[in-house]
């Protein structure tokens, strides 16, 4: 479970998160939406540290994880898998060089222990067959789901995915979305989620944070968000034609 | 006061830099690969300037002797004694800092602008120590040997030099070479080519490391870091000598 009290973060006179205290649950899919500048990777990286905090904290399974010291984030660290924006899959090692990176570093497998780990996380992600190509050669498709095998290579009792389905077809979106949200089950996992596809919403929400103007305007699950009366989270989410007919 | 600024990022991320690597093991073969890049791939650029350059000062040196009261071993002489002093660390490393230098800030801006860095920090490893280190002792280790290499090479271009234009005899040359060695001018250059080797890769590293931005960071931060890392050789090439020679 991760818990975060009354977090503030600005960057220089600009708020851009205004007092956010969201409770994200074990083995459950947690989203966090909002539109395009509304803060959601800014909060995902304050919880993960990437970012200070101006004021509040943070907790992992009621470990404060904003009052460690580098060493002991260090050790929360290696429990977190993370899934970046753009991948961020590094390009000088090949998909499978990239997934055991975790395991070369932190565990003390051997080479064959390895290799059956990275095979494992790839058959995982439906990527079998391209252990040997480069980030260069893969679709975008391909390294989100490379990504996510790295992230999840070490067991990670946290994942967090930022926009794990910006610039993909419906179908691999939706292909992403159920792959998260059933690494999440199967493992047990406190998973975040970053996203504005509101086909992840009404899919794999089991808790949604909406942000608005830098506060947490709403929360819920998708069977809520499908019913509320919010006018913000209305449009935003039902924003199209198509969405507001379904509704 | 910028300045200033600067100098304490730099301090602040040498002292994230200079820890015990997360894994030594792998912190060896990290290094290994980096005297293939930062090392022999910069034998090619290193020996051609080499030849010519050691070509160049052998001749000139000699069509500037007209007097017949100074032997012509003097060219050998006089060719080893710039060499080694001044041309093949000096020369060699700025040539170096805008090779190897450009390549480590880019590298690492890279790294920094599509998120890699941050990809390193969260899986707990630091990126500063995993990305900096193993080049920074991999450069000041292999860097001398590209030098010794280099003194060689020059050496041998002048004496290709004499032979073919007929100025001096190769007798000559290499008697002139022998003469009045001290072996401490040796020590003297392949100190100040670590040194250089260094502040090639850490300021290249810091530049590279400080990238915010996109690709056209990237390319600012790479030429930063060849200009900056220049400058600092010629400073530092002034102080040393200051310490080591006078
Ligand atoms: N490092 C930074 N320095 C200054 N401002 C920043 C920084 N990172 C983000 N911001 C600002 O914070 C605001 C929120 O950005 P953020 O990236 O969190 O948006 P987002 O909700 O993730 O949007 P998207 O859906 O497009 O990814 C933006 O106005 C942005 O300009
Ligand atoms: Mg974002």
């Amino acid at each position: 479970m991760i818990e975060a009290h009354n977090i503030f973060k600005s960057f220089g006179d600009k708020l851009i998160l205004n007092d956010i205290s969201v409770k994200f649950q074990k083995g459950k899919t947690n989203l966090i939406i909002g539109q395009s500048g509304s803060g959601k990777t800014v909060l995902m990286k304050c919880l993960v540290g990437l970012f200070e905090i101006d004021k509040g904290s943070i907790f992992y399974n009621n470990r404060n994880f904003s009052r460690m010291s580098f060493k002991q984030k260090k050790e929360i660290r290696k429990e977190i898998g993370m899934l970046f924006q753009g991948g961020a899959l590094f390009d000088y090692m090949n998909v499978e060089e990239n997934v055991g990176f975790p395991l070369l570093m932190f565990s003390d497998m051997n080479t064959q222990q390895r290799k059956e780990r990275v095979d494992f996380c790839l058959r995982r992600v439906n990527l079998e067959k391209s252990n040997k190509l480069m980030p260069s050669e893969l679709s975008g498709g391909m390294i989100k789901r490379v990504a996510i095998a790295r992230a999840i290579s070490l067991n990670p009792a946290y994942l967090f995915c930022d926009e794990p389905n910006s610039g993909l077809d419906p179908q691999t979106s939706n292909v992403i979305d159920n792959l998260i949200s059933e690494i999440t089950k199967e493992f047990d996992i406190t998973t975040v989620v970053n996203t504005h596809d509101m086909n992840s919403v009404v899919e794999i929400g089991d808790f949604i944070a909406f942000i608005y103007q830098g506060q947490l305007w709403w929360q819920g699950d998708k069977n809520q968000i499908l019913k509320t009366e919010n006018k913000e989270i209305n449009d935003f989410v039902f924003a199209s034609e198509l969405t507001r007919k379904l509704k | 006061m910028k300045l200033i600024s600067i100098l304490g990022k730099y301090l602040l991320l040498m002292q994230q830099v200079f820890v015990k690597p997360d894994r030594v093991k792998l912190f060896f073969r990290q290094i290994m690969s980096e005297f293939i890049t930062l090392g022999v791939d910069s034998l090619g650029i290193v020996l051609i300037i080499s030849v010519f350059v050691g070509a160049v000062v052998a001749i000139q040196t000699a069509y500037n002797i007209d007097s017949p009261l100074i032997p012509l071993s003097m060219v050998g002489f006089t060719t080893r004694q710039s060499i080694i002093l001044e041309f093949s660390p000096t020369i060699i490393s700025l040539v170096l800092a805008g090779k190897v230098g450009s390549r480590i800030a880019s590298e690492i801006g890279t790294m920094r602008v599509t998120g890699q860095i941050d990809a390193l920090e969260i899986m707990g490893i630091n990126p500063a120590n995993f990305l900096m280190q193993p080049k920074i002792f991999a450069a000041v280790i292999i860097n001398p040997v590209l030098i010794t290499l280099s003194i060689g090479f020059a050496l041998f271009g002048g004496w290709i030099a004499c032979i073919f234009t007929g100025e001096v005899t190769s007798t000559d040359y290499i008697s002139g070479l022998r003469s009045f060695f001290d072996p401490y001018t040796i020590t003297y250059s392949l100190i100040k080519t670590s040194v250089f080797a260094f502040i090639i890769t850490t300021v290249s590293g810091y530049h590279g490391y400080q990238t915010r931005g996109g690709a056209l960071e990237v390319g600012a931060a790479s030429t930063k870091a060849v200009v900056y890392s220049s400058i600092l050789i010629i400073i530092f090439n002034l102080i040393l000598t200051q310490l080591l020679l006078a």
